[in-house]
C-alpha cells in the first residue's frame, strides 16, 4: 500500500506526517511534490499542513491551483481516501473538494494550543475504528482555522452527515464548532488539528491513543498488505 | 554611510592611495562596530571556546556541539534591537530570518527558535505595548510561515527600555556530522547569489545598528518574507544532500560587502563579481547600494563550476532564483565591478579586519550608592501583595506570547514552553534543553553578579529537565562603549560570564555583542542575555502529577538578597539593595545533586527558583497543576531573615522538588551525602496556596483566583491598555 504525501512549496508539516506514516504505523509513504502526477493505483493521499504560499492571497488558494490538485480531484473521484491536514485541509477547501471556507480566528491570532475534538462521523476511511462522540485531545497550530459555512450548507452538512469533527468548546469561532468535514461519499477528509503531532506518547503530554485511530482507520481501510 | 575621520586615514595608508566611494562603503559597512566588533573583540578572547564536544569550522557564525552517534547541533544567537524599535513586526521577523540562515550556514536544519524579548513599562506606556505586540507577530508569522517551532524565551519589561526594544533571537540547528559544510574554495569556483532580490531597504543597517538610535532611519531596516526563506532552506538541504556547495554564508549586516569580504579573508581567496549580475528588485540601483543592502533572505554559495547546472535545477524547483555574480580569484582581493568598470578592488584582509579600539573604562558613579539598603515600609495583607506580584507583567503568565507560536511543528518538543527549559528530542535518542536568561534589573545594580546570575539561572532552567549543560551562547547588550562607565559595566559582566564558564567548563559556543543601545532617554541597563544548551542522554523529567500529600523540598540558601527583585521594584518601586551573589561551589553541588536525582527518579517536579522568589515560584508549580500547598517558612534554609525576604528574596542556585513522600528517605540520604543544604518546607493538598510561619497565616489564596490573574492579566494589558 503506498499513500502519497504531497509537497507543495512552504508545506511544513510534510516531514512530520510522514515520518508518523512510516516509523509508527509503518505505512509505505512517499512524497510527492506539485509539480509531479500522482499514480493511479496510489491508495491514499495526505495533504500536510503547512503555509503553501507562504499563505498569500488567502490560505491555501495558491496551491489548490498546482497541477497535482487535477490528479487528487480524479483520485477523489475514484473514492481513494484523502486527508488534508491544517494547510491541507485549507487547500482542499480552496480547491471545491471540500465544502466551505476558512477565515481569520475569531482571535485573529496564530493559536497553538492543545484541544478536545470529538467525533461526529465514525465512517470515513480516516475515522472509523473511532467509536462515535469520543474524545480526542490533540493541538491545533493555525492563524486562519475558523470554519465557517452559510446556513443552508451547514444543514446540508448534517444532513449528509458530512460533519467528522466538532470541538468539544469554542475555540476559533468555527461554524457550529466544526473542526473538520468529508465530501458527500466520504473519502475526502479535512481536519485543522494536526494528528501527526499527537500519536507519539513523548510529545503528547496528555493521551496518545484516540489520535492514533485516524491513522489506524486508515490502516484498516486500505488494508495491511506487504 | 561613511568612516569616521580617523578610519579614512588609515585606510588610505593600508591601500596607499584615495579609496573609490564603493570601497569606502563596503569598508564603513564592514568596520561598523555591528559587524566588526571593535571595540569588545579584545576581550572577547577570555571566554573558554573550547571543549571536547566543540567542532570548529572555518567561517562558521554558529557554534557547533558533538552530540554523540554521527550528530551535532548547532547554536546562534542574534539581537535585531535597532530595526525592531522603529519597525517591530519587520525588525523581529528578520532578526528570526538572519539567525535561521546562520544556522542553515553550516549545513543543519534549523530545529527550534528560542526569544528575548524587552520593552518599556506595558503598563504606563502604550508605545511599549505597541512594540511588544508587533514584535511577537513578527515573530510568530516569522517562524510559523517556516515551520520551525518557537519554543521558549523571556519577556521583561522595564522603564529603561521605553522608546526602545531588546528583541534577542537564538536558534539550534540538528544534522548528521557528516553533512557538515566544510567551507572550501578553488581558484575559478563560481560565486553565486541565492535568495530574495537585492532592494534598497536595509542600507546602511550595520552602520544604523552601530549608533544610538536618535532618528528613526526607516530605510535602514529590512523587510520580512519568511516564505522567500522556507524556499531556500530546502534548496539549500537538498543541495547539501547532493554535496554541491564548497562554501556558503548567509548575507547579513553589512549585506554583500560583509559576506564576500568575510568569505575571502577567512578562506584566503579573492573574489571577483559583477553588480550587474546581481538581481535586484529595481532598476538603476548604483553599485555602492547593492553592496550594502541588507535585503533578507540571501545566501552566498561558491561552487565548483562542474556542479552549477545541478544547483540551478534545485533553484528552478523552488522557483529561487540564484545568480552567478562572479568567481574565485587566487590572492585575496576582493574585485567589485559593474561590467567592465572597476568599482573596488581592495584585499579582504584590509576589509575584514578592523581597527581594534581599547576602550576606556570606569566604575561608574551611580553603583556607590545602589548598592545600599533601604528601611521599607511594613506590609500588612501579604495575600494582596502576592496577587499583586503574579500580574506583574513580568511574572504573570506568557502563555499569551508563546501561544501565538507554533511550537509543536516538527514534532520534537517533548517539554512545551511555560515550563523551566523546553526540551527537544533528538534523532539518537537523546534530548537537548535550552533556555536563554537575562536579568538587567540584578545587572545593573552588579554587572558582574547580575551577569553570573543569568547565567546559573539558564544552567538552573536546563538542570531542571534532567539535562547537563553542555555549551553557551551570550549576547551582551549595552550602551554607547565610547562612555567608560558603560564599558565597564560591559567588561565586568563579561568577566563574570568569563569566570563562570571556566568554573563549570561550559565553552561559549557563539555569541554576540549589541553595542550603542541608547536613545535620547539614555542608555539601557546592561542586559547581557545567556542561552545555555543541556543535553539528556536517557530520559528527561516530564512533570508528572502533583497529588495530595506529595512533599515539597528546597534545594540551596535564601539569603537577604532583595536586590533587583520584583518585591524591590514592582511593590516597593526601590532600585537597589544586595545584587544576588551565586556561590560557585554551592551551586555546582547543588547542580550535580539535582541531576543526581532526577537519574534516580525521585521526583515528580524540578522548578527553579527565581523572578519573585520563593512565594512565585512555589505558587507556580501551584497552579499549573492545579493544587494547593502548605509551606512553613520558618523551615526554608539559609539566612534567619524576616518573611517577606525569605518569600520574596532572589538568591541562586536554589531548586524546588516536588516527590512522593516515599521517595523523601532516599532523597534525603543523597543531599545529605552531597552536603547540599536543604529541607522540606509543605505539603501539597486541597486547593490554596498557604504560606505560614509558625502555623501563623501570612498567605492564604485560592489557586484559581491566584491562576485567574497569572494567566490573564498580560492579555488584559495587551487588549485592555
Amino acid at each position: 500500500m503506498k499513500v502519497g504525501v504531497v509537497v507543495f512549496p512552504g508545506s511544513n508539516c510534510d516531514r512530520d506526517m510522514f515520518h508518523v506514516l512510516t516509523d509508527v504505523f509503518n505505512l509505505d509513504a512517499q512524497y510527492f511534490w506539485h509539480e509531479k502526477g500522482l499514480p493511479k493505483n496510489i491508495d491514499a493521499v495526505v495533504l500536510p499542513g503547512g503555509f503553501s504560499y507562504g499563505d498569500r492571497l488567502r490560505a491555501g488558494i495558491i496551491a489548490a491551483h498546482s497541477p497535482i490538485i487535477k490528479d487528487i480531484q480524479k483520485l477523489a473521484e475514484k473514492g481513494v481516501p484523502i486527508l488534508g491536514v491544517c494547510n491541507g485541509f485549507q487547500i482542499l477547501v480552496e480547491s471545491g473538494l471540500l465544502p466551505g471556507v476558512l477565515l481569520k480566528n475569531n482571535s485573529l491570532k496564530f493559536m497553538c494550543q492543545w484541544t478536545n475534538l470529538i467525533v461526529e462521523n465514525n465512517n470515513t476511511p480516516f475515522t472509523c475504528q473511532f467509536k462515535l462522540k469520543e474524545k480526542i485531545p490533540i493541538p491545533i497550530a493555525n492563524g486562519e482555522g475558523r470554519y465557517f459555512v452559510d446556513d443552508n450548507t451547514l444543514k446540508k452538512l448534517k444532513q449528509k452527515n458530512q460533519i467528522v469533527f466538532r470541538y468539544e468548546k469554542v475555540v476559533n469561532g468555527s461554524s457550529d464548532k466544526i473542526a473538520g468535514v468529508c465530501n458527500e461519499d466520504g473519502n475526502v477528509v479535512g481536519m485543522m488539528p494536526h494528528p501527526e503531532r499527537a500519536v507519539e506518547s513523548e510529545i503528547n503530554p496528555i493521551d496518545n491513543k484516540p489520535s492514533s485511530l485516524i491513522f489506524e482507520s486508515l490502516l484498516n481501510t486500505i488494508g495491511v498488505e506487504n | 554611510m561613511s568612516l569616521e575621520r580617523q578610519e579614512l586615514e588609515d585606510l588610505k595608508s593600508k591601500i596607499g592611495r584615495d579609496p573609490t566611494s564603493t570601497e569606502v562603503q563596503i569598508v564603513a559597512a564592514e568596520w561598523s562596530e555591528h559587524c566588526s566588533y571593535k571595540s569588545s573583540k579584545k576581550h572577547l578572547k577570555m571566554l573558554p571556546m573550547t571543549g571536547p564536544s566543540v567542532i570548529f569550522e572555518k567561517g562558521y557564525d554558529s557554534g557547533v556541539l558533538d552530540v554523540g552517534d554521527g550528530y551535532v547541533v548547532t547554536a546562534h544567537i542574534e539581537s535585531h534591537n535597532h530595526p525592531s524599535a522603529v519597525e517591530p513586526y519587520g525588525g523581529a521577523a528578520t532578526g528570526v530570518g538572519g539567525v535561521i540562515r546562520d544556522i542553515l550556514s553550516t549545513g543543519t536544519r534549523p530545529i527550534a527558535i528560542f526569544n528575548g524579548l524587552r520593552f518599556g513599562n506595558i503598563e504606563k506606556d502604550p508605545q511599549a505595548r505597541w512594540l511588544f505586540k508587533n514584535a511577537v507577530t513578527g515573530i510568530a508569522d516569522y517562524g510559523n510561515c517556516l515551520g520551525i517551532p518557537t519554543i521558549g524565551g523571556e519577556v521583561e519589561f522595564d522603564e529603561c527600555y521605553s522608546n526602545y526594544a531588546l528583541v534577542d533571537v537564538a536558534a539550534i540547528g540538528f544534522g548528521k556530522k557528516e553533512n557538515l559544510i566544510k567551507n572550501h574554495a578553488n581558484k575559478g569556483d563560481l560565486v553565486v547569489l541565492m535568495g530574495g532580490s537585492t532592494g534598497r531597504d536595509g542600507i546602511g543597517g550595520s552602520q544604523f545598528a552601530s549608533d544610538s538610535l536618535e532618528t528613526e532611519d526607516r530605510s535602514a531596516v529590512q523587510i520580512p518574507d519568511p516564505f522567500i526563506e522556507k524556499l531556500i532552506i530546502e534548496a539549500i538541504m537538498e543541495a547539501r544532500n547532493l554535496h554541491l556547495i564548497n562554501a556558503v554564508k548567509d548575507l547579513g549586516g553589512g549585506g554583500l560587502s560583509c559576506a564576500v569580504s568575510e568569505t575571502a579573508d577567512t578562506m584566503g581567496i579573492g573574489i571577483e563579481l559583477d553588480v550587474d549580475k546581481v538581481h535586484t528588485r529595481e532598476p538603476g540601483m548604483h553599485p555602492d547600494e547593492i553592496m550594502v543592502s541588507e535585503s533578507q533572505e540571501r545566501m552566498l554559495i561558491i561552487i565548483d563550476k562542474q556542479k552549477l547546472k545541478k544547483l540551478q535545477d534545485i533553484c528552478k524547483k523552488f522557483r529561487v532564483i540564484c545568480s552567478v555574480i562572479g568567481h574565485v580569484t587566487s590572492g585575496n582581493l576582493v574585485h567589485v565591478k559593474k561590467g567592465k568598470k572597476t568599482f573596488a578592488k581592495i584585499s579582504a584582509e584590509i576589509i575584514a579586519n578592523a581597527q581594534l579600539l581599547d576602550r576606556h573604562s570606569k566604575k561608574p558613579a551611580y553603583l556607590k550608592s545602589i548598592q545600599k539598603e533601604k528601611k521599607l515600609d511594613s506590609i500588612t495583607n501579604y495575600s494582596k501583595i502576592m496577587i499583586t506580584l503574579l500580574s506583574s507583567p513580568n511574572i504573570a503568565s506568557k502563555s499569551w506570547v508563546y501561544g501565538q507560536y507554533d511550537h509543536e511543528v516538527g514534532i520534537r518538543t517533548v517539554v512545551k514552553p511555560g515550563q523551566d527549559a523546553s526540551v527537544l528530542r533528538l534523532d539518537n535518542g537523546k534530548f537537548l534543553s535550552a533556555k536563554i536568561d537575562g536579568n538587567p534589573k540584578q545587572c545593573y545594580i552588579n554587572p558582574r553578579e547580575g551577569a553570573i546570575g543569568c547565567f546559573e539561572e539558564a544552567c538552573r532552567n536546563v538542570v531542571c529537565t534532567g539535562a547537563r549543560p553542555i555549551g553557551m551562547l551570550d549576547h551582551l547588550q549595552f550602551g554607547n562603549p565610547q562612555d567608560p562607565e558603560i564599558f565597564w559595566t560591559f567588561l565586568e559582566s563579561l568577566k563574570g560570564i568569563t569566570d563562570f564558564a571556566k568554573f563549570f567548563q561550559i565553552p561559549c559556543i557563539g555569541g554576540k555583542v549589541s553595542l550603542y543601545n541608547e536613545t535620547s532617554l539614555g542608555p539601557i541597563k546592561p542586559t547581557p542575555i545567556i542561552g545555555v544548551l543541556g543535553l539528556i542522554d536517557n530520559t528527561p523529567l516530564i512533570p508528572k502529577k502533583i497529588n495530595n500529600s506529595d512533599c515539597l523540598v528546597i534545594i540551596g540558601n535564601t539569603k537577604d538578597e532583595l536586590g533587583g527583585s520584583e518585591f524591590y521594584e514592582y511593590i516597593h518601586r526601590f532600585v537597589g539593595g544586595n545584587c544576588p551573589k551565586v556561590d560557585f561551589k554551592e551551586s555546582k553541588r547543588n547542580m550535580n545533586s539535582v541531576l543526581d536525582i532526577i537519574k534516580k527518579g525521585l521526583i515528580k517536579v524540578a522548578h527553579d527558583c527565581s523572578k519573585g522568589g520563593l512565594a512565585v515560584a512555589v505558587s507556580e508549580i501551584c497552579m499549573t497543576n492545579k493544587i494547593g500547598c502548605k509551606i512553613s517558612l520558618e523551615n526554608v534554609p539559609g539566612e534567619n531573615l524576616p518573611p517577606d525576604r525569605v518569600l520574596f528574596s532572589e538568591s541562586h542556585s536554589r531548586y524546588l522538588l516536588v516527590l512522593d513522600k516515599k521517595n523523601l528517605k532516599p532523597l534525603e540520604n543523597l543531599l545529605q551525602k552531597n552536603k547540599v543544604s536543604y529541607n522540606t518546607i509543605g505539603r501539597f493538598e486541597g486547593n490554596r496556596i498557604q504560606f505560614n510561619v509558625r502555623k501563623k497565616s501570612l498567605i492564604d489564596l485560592s489557586v484559581d483566583k491566584a491562576l485567574k490573574v497569572w494567566m490573564n492579566s498580560l492579555e488584559n494589558l495587551i487588549i485592555h491598555g
